[in-house]
C-alpha cells in the first residue's frame, strides 16, 4: 500500500454539454514533485477546482492520507493543508511582504497583531526552505521572483502539506525559473507533496518525479518521470506527434515595412516612461522579437504603434507613410494587425458570439455591411464557419457560441484566426500562444512563418524564452523601456538572453 | 423532446416567461399588502386594478378608455426605449427623466407661447432632449463623469428649467399650463381618424402607431446594422472597441443623444396630444422616465417586448386609479402598481434561476444516457 499525500479518485465532473472531467484519478504520494500535464481544456482547471471545493463532482471520491474527505469549499481545503499558488498571484500591491503572508490568519491578542512573533515565524520558514525575502518590502517594490516566494511562503506559514503550482514559471526569468525548481526539490525533500501544473515538458523533465497526463478530459496516464521521454509526454498530452523545432527557412528580409524612430511613450503606473526612445525597423520576410520579462515596457510599446497610446515623441512610419498620429482604424486598414496581450481587455467582445468577434476588424467591409449600413448576417455566418474551420476553433455552439462561453486557448485561436486571416503587411504578435498547448502552439507558429515567407513583417513580443529562440529571426531585449541588446537567436543562448532581459548585460 | 428543450433555452421565450412569473407574483404580493390594510375590500381593489376599462359598463366606455390607456402608453414606450438603447450600450440612463422634462418644456412653449405647428413642436422638443442626452455623453466620454450621476442632476436642471420656461404658458385660473385646445389649437397632433375608432376619444393620435414604429426602428439598429454592431461593442467592451478602430467616444456621445431624442420624443407626443398640461409648480420630474427602467427590464430589454410590458405597466397603473377610495387611501393604486413593477426588476433574476434548473436537468439527463449507454454496452460485451 503506497503512502499518498492526497488521492483523487475517480472523479467525474460533467457541464451541460460536455464532460470536463472523466473518471480521473491523481495520486499525490507524499514528498513527490508530481506533474500535471494537458492541452488547453483537457480539465486540468476543472480538476483543481474540485479539490478545492469550488465544483462537487458527481462520482468519486477525495481522500486525504487514505481517508475519504469532503470538501465543500476553499477554507475546507486549507483545513486540510491543501494550498496552491495562483498563476497570477493574489497578493495585496501596497501591502508588505509580512502583512500578505500573515492575510487571513492574522496572529492577534485581543484584536491587536502580534506581527513579532509572526516575523518570527516567516524568517524561520525563509531561512528553512532557502526562500529570500524581506519581510518589510512592500510587494509593488519587490520582484515577481520574489512575489513569487511570497506565495510560497503563504502556503509554508499555514502549515500547507500540499503545495500546487499553477504555471508557476510564465512570468520568471530562465535564472528565476532555475531558482524555482531549486526550491520545489528542496520543499519536496522536506516532506511536502508538491502538485505542478504546467505546459512546460523541459520544465516537467527537470523537477518532477511523475507526471499524469489528461485529454479531453480523460485520464490518459502517469508515467515515471525517469523512464520516459519529452516526446513521449508529448504525444500522451496532444495524441499525436509534435514538432518541437519551428521548422524555417533563414530569413529574407526585404524593404521596411515598420521603421520606429525614437519613440517614447508615457507610463500610465510612474511618472517615467514607460518606453524611452527606442528606434527599431521590420522589414518584409523576417520575425522580429522583443524580449523581455513583463512590465518593461512592451506593452507601451505595442500601444504605441497599433495607436491605443499616444506617442510622448518619436516617429511611427509605416509602409513608408507617417502614422505617428494616425487613428487605429487606419493603422488597420493600412495593414497592421495586432494580436492583444491581453485577450479579454481588447482582444474580444466577450458577450459577442464567436462569429461577431471574427469580424471585429472586418464588419465595416462591404462583404458585411450593405451601403445602407445593414450587416450582411449570412456573410458573417459563413466566414465564421470558414476561419473555425480553418483554425479548429473549437466551442459548445459553433458560429453562435457566446465568447465569453469558449476556453481561454479556443478564444486565443479565434483572435489569431482572425488577424492572421486579415493577411497584413505587419502582424503584432504579442504573446500569440499565451496558455495555449503544444499541439495548438505549433500550428500558429506555423502560421506566423507562413505569413512571413508570404513576404510580410512579423513583430513579435513574447516572454516565453523557448518561443523568443525558436520563432524569431532577430531579437532585441527590452530592459526599463530601452532596448538593451539585439541578439542573433543562432548564435546565442538562453542563458546569455537572459542576462540581457535581467538588466546584467547591455550592448 | 429536443423541440421542447430549444423552446425553454429560447431567450424571448424565457423573457416572456419569465416577466409573466414577476407580474403574477406582484399581484400577489400587492393582494397581500390589500389584505393587510383592509381585508373585506381587497378582492374588489386588485380586480378593479387589473380590469382597468373593462370595468364600465358599456362598450363605447370601455373602448374609449382603452383609447385613453394606450394613449398614456405611448410616452412610456418612449422611454423604455430610451433606456433599454442606452443600457445595450452599456450606460444606465436615469437622465431619461429630464430628457422627458425638456421634450415636453420645448414643445410647450413653442406651442402655447410662439404658436408653432406640431411637427416643429415635436422636432424642438426632441432636440432638446438629444442636446441633453449629448451633454451625459460628453461628460461620460471625455471626463469619465458616469452617467448616473450627471444624469440624477440633469434631472432636476430639466425639471426647474422647465417650470421656468413654461411659467408664462400658465392657466392664471390654476397651477397647468393652458391646454392646447384652447390656446394653441395649431400645435394639436393630428388624429389621422383615430381618434374615431375609440369612441372620439381626441387622445388617440399618432403617438401610439409612432411610439410602435420607434420600438421597430431601435429594434432593427440595435440588431441589423452596423451602427448597432458598434455601439453594442462600445458598451461591452470600450477597449476592445477602441481596439479595432471604432470611435468609442463617439459612440458614448452618440447613444446618449438618441436616448435622450427618445425620451424627449415620448414627452412632447403626450403633451402635444393635450392629454395632461404641466404643472409649473412641479417639485419632482414625472415618474415616466423612471417607469421606463421598469418597463425595459419587464420587457426583457427587448424593444418589441418593451411596447407590451409599457402597455402592462399603464394598464395597471390606470386601473389603479379605479380602487374604492372610501376604503383605501388615495396612495394605494400607485402603492399597488410600484409593487408590481418592483417585482417586475427581478425578470434577469428569474431568467438565471430558469436557466441554472434546466441546466440541472440536462445534466442528469446526459448522466442517464451515459449510464443506460454503459450498460448497452456490457450487455452487448457478454453477447
Amino acid at each position: 500500500m503506497e503512502n499518498y499525500a492526497i488521492e483523487m479518485l475517480n472523479i467525474t465532473k460533467r457541464f451541460p454539454g460536455i464532460i470536463a472531467n472523466d473518471n480521473i484519478t491523481l495520486q499525490l504520494k507524499k514528498g513527490e514533485i508530481h506533474a500535471l500535464l494537458g492541452e488547453n481544456g483537457a480539465g486540468k482547471s476543472t480538476l483543481m477546482s474540485v479539490l478545492f471545493g469550488l465544483y462537487q463532482p458527481e462520482e468519486g471520491v477525495i481522500k486525504k492520507d487514505g481517508e475519504v474527505v469532503k470538501i465543500n469549499d476553499p477554507n475546507d481545503a486549507n483545513r486540510l493543508g491543501i494550498g496552491m499558488v495562483h498563476q497570477h498571484f493574489k497578493l495585496v500591491e501596497c501591502f508588505s511582504v509580512l502583512d500578505n503572508i500573515i492575510l487571513g490568519v492574522e496572529p492577534n491578542t485581543a484584536g491587536f497583531l502580534q506581527k513579532a512573533e509572526a516575523k518570527q515565524k516567516v524568517l524561520a520558514l525563509s531561512d528553512k526552505y532557502g526562500l529570500q525575502v524581506d519581510p518589510d518590502a512592500l510587494i509593488e517594490d519587490i520582484t515577481v521572483g520574489m512575489q513569487q516566494r511570497t506565495e510560497i511562503l503563504k502556503m509554508l506559514y499555514r502549515d500547507n502539506e500540499i503545495l500546487i503550482f499553477d504555471e508557476p514559471t510564465a512570468v520568471l526569468t530562465p535564472q528565476e525559473i532555475q531558482e524555482l525548481m531549486q526550491i520545489m526539490k528542496g520543499l519536496a525533500k522536506e516532506g511536502k507533496s508538491i502538485l505542478f501544473i504546467s505546459h512546460k515538458l523541459n520544465e516537467i523533465m527537470e523537477v518532477a518525479d511523475r507526471c499524469s497526463v489528461l485529454r479531453k478530459g480523460k485520464y490518459i496516464g502517469t508515467v515515471e518521470i525517469a523512464n520516459t521521454t519529452k516526446e513521449e509526454l508529448s504525444r500522451m498530452m496532444v495524441g499525436r506527434d509534435v514538432e518541437f523545432v519551428v521548422a524555417k527557412d533563414p530569413a529574407q528580409p526585404t524593404d521596411v515595412v515598420l521603421n520606429v524612430e525614437g519613440m517614447t511613450v508615457a507610463s500610465k503606473m510612474h511618472h517615467n516612461n514607460a518606453v524611452k526612445n527606442v528606434s527599431l525597423q521590420v522589414r518584409r520576410g523576417e520575425i522580429v522579437c522583443i524580449a523581455g520579462i513583463d512590465g518593461n515596457g512592451q506593452t507601451e510599446f505595442v500601444y504605441g504603434i497599433s495607436g491605443l497610446e499616444p506617442l510622448k515623441a518619436g516617429k511611427i512610419e509605416f509602409l513608408g507613410q507617417d502614422i505617428t498620429k494616425a487613428p487605429i482604424r487606419k493603422r488597420n486598414v493600412m495593414g497592421m494587425s495586432h494580436i492583444p496581450e491581453d485577450r479579454h481587455k481588447h482582444g474580444l467582445v466577450l458577450d459577442y458570439t464567436l462569429e461577431n468577434n471574427l469580424v471585429l476588424q472586418r464588419y465595416f467591409e462591404p462583404e458585411f455591411t450593405s451601403k445602407a449600413g445593414f450587416l450582411r448576417k449570412g456573410n458573417i455566418r459563413k466566414y465564421a464557419e470558414k476561419l473555425i474551420d480553418q483554425y479548429d476553433v473549437r466551442s459548445g455552439q459553433g458560429p453562435i457560441t457566446p465568447a465569453r462561453a469558449m476556453s481561454g486557448g479556443n478564444q486565443q485561436k479565434a483572435i489569431v484566426a482572425r488577424e492572421i486571416d486579415k493577411n497584413p503587411e505587419l502582424l503584432i504578435a504579442v504573446q500569440p500562444t499565451r496558455g495555449l498547448d503544444v499541439g495548438a502552439i505549433e500550428y500558429i507558429h506555423k502560421q506566423i512563418v507562413k505569413h512571413r515567407d508570404a513576404g510580410n513583417a512579423v513583430l513579435l513580443v513574447s516572454l516565453e524564452l523557448e518561443e523568443v529562440m525558436s520563432l524569431s529571426d532577430r531579437i532585441l531585449v527590452m530592459y526599463e523601456g530601452e532596448i538593451v541588446g539585439e541578439l542573433d537567436p543562432k548564435t546565442t543562448t538562453v542563458e546569455e538572453l537572459g542576462l540581457y532581459m535581467a538588466g546584467a548585460k547591455r550592448q | 423532446m429536443k423541440e421542447k428543450k430549444s423552446l425553454l433555452r429560447n431567450g424571448g421565450f424565457q423573457t416572456f416567461t419569465t416577466s409573466i412569473v414577476c407580474i403574477i407574483l406582484g399581484m400577489i404580493v400587492g393582494f397581500l399588502a390589500l389584505l393587510i390594510i383592509e381585508p373585506s375590500g381587497a378582492w374588489g381593489a386588485i380586480v378593479a386594478v387589473i380590469k382597468n376599462f373593462f370595468s364600465y359598463p358599456s362598450a363605447a366606455f370601455r373602448l374609449q378608455y382603452f383609447g385613453s390607456t394606450l394613449a398614456k402608453t405611448a410616452p412610456l414606450i418612449f422611454c423604455s426605449l430610451s433606456v433599454l438603447f442606452a443600457y445595450k450600450v452599456g450606460l444606465f440612463n436615469i437622465g431619461a427623466a429630464g430628457q422627458y422634462c425638456l421634450g415636453i418644456a420645448l414643445a410647450l412653449y413653442l406651442a402655447i407661447i410662439v404658436q408653432l405647428p406640431w411637427y416643429i413642436c415635436l422636432l424642438a422638443g426632441i432636440a432638446a432632449g438629444a442636446i441633453s442626452g449629448a451633454l451625459c455623453g460628453i461628460l461620460k466620454a471625455f471626463f469619465n463623469v458616469n452617467v448616473v450621476i450627471s444624469g440624477i442632476m440633469l434631472n432636476w436642471i430639466s425639471l426647474y428649467g422647465t417650470n421656468l420656461l413654461l411659467k408664462p404658458a400658465m392657466d392664471p385660473s390654476g397651477k397647468d399650463t393652458f391646454r392646447l385646445v384652447n390656446k394653441a389649437k395649431q400645435a394639436l397632433l393630428p388624429t389621422l381618424g383615430l381618434d374615431k375608432l375609440f369612441n372620439k376619444n381626441q387622445y388617440v393620435t399618432i403617438a401610439i402607431p409612432l411610439a410602435i414604429i420607434a420600438a421597430v426602428v431601435i429594434w432593427i439598429i440595435l440588431d441589423k446594422t452596423k451602427l448597432g454592431y458598434e455601439l453594442k461593442a462600445t458598451g461591452n467592451n470600450l477597449n476592445a472597441a477602441k481596439y479595432c478602430g471604432m470611435k468609442e467616444n463617439r459612440n458614448i456621445v452618440l447613444t446618449m443623444v438618441i436616448a435622450g431624442g427618445l425620451a424627449a420624443m415620448g414627452g412632447a407626443l403626450y403633451y402635444l396630444s393635450d392629454f395632461e398640461q404641466w404643472n409649473v409648480n412641479a417639485s419632482a420630474v414625472p415618474g415616466m422616465g423612471f417607469n421606463g427602467i421598469a418597463a425595459a427590464f419587464l420587457g426583457g430589454l427587448n424593444p418589441i417586448g418593451s411596447i407590451f410590458s409599457s402597455y402592462f405597466i399603464t394598464h395597471i397603473t390606470v386601473g389603479g386609479g379605479n380602487v374604492d377610495l372610501s376604503r383605501y387611501c388615495a396612495q394605494i393604486a400607485d402603492f399597488i402598481s410600484s409593487v408590481i413593477i418592483y417585482l417586475c426588476g427581478f425578470v434577469l433574476f428569474f431568467k438565471t434561476f430558469m436557466n441554472k434548473r434546466l441546466d440541472k436537468a440536462e445534466e442528469k439527463k446526459i448522466a442517464r444516457a451515459r449510464a443506460a449507454a454503459e450498460a448497452e454496452n456490457k450487455e452487448g460485451g457478454n453477447a
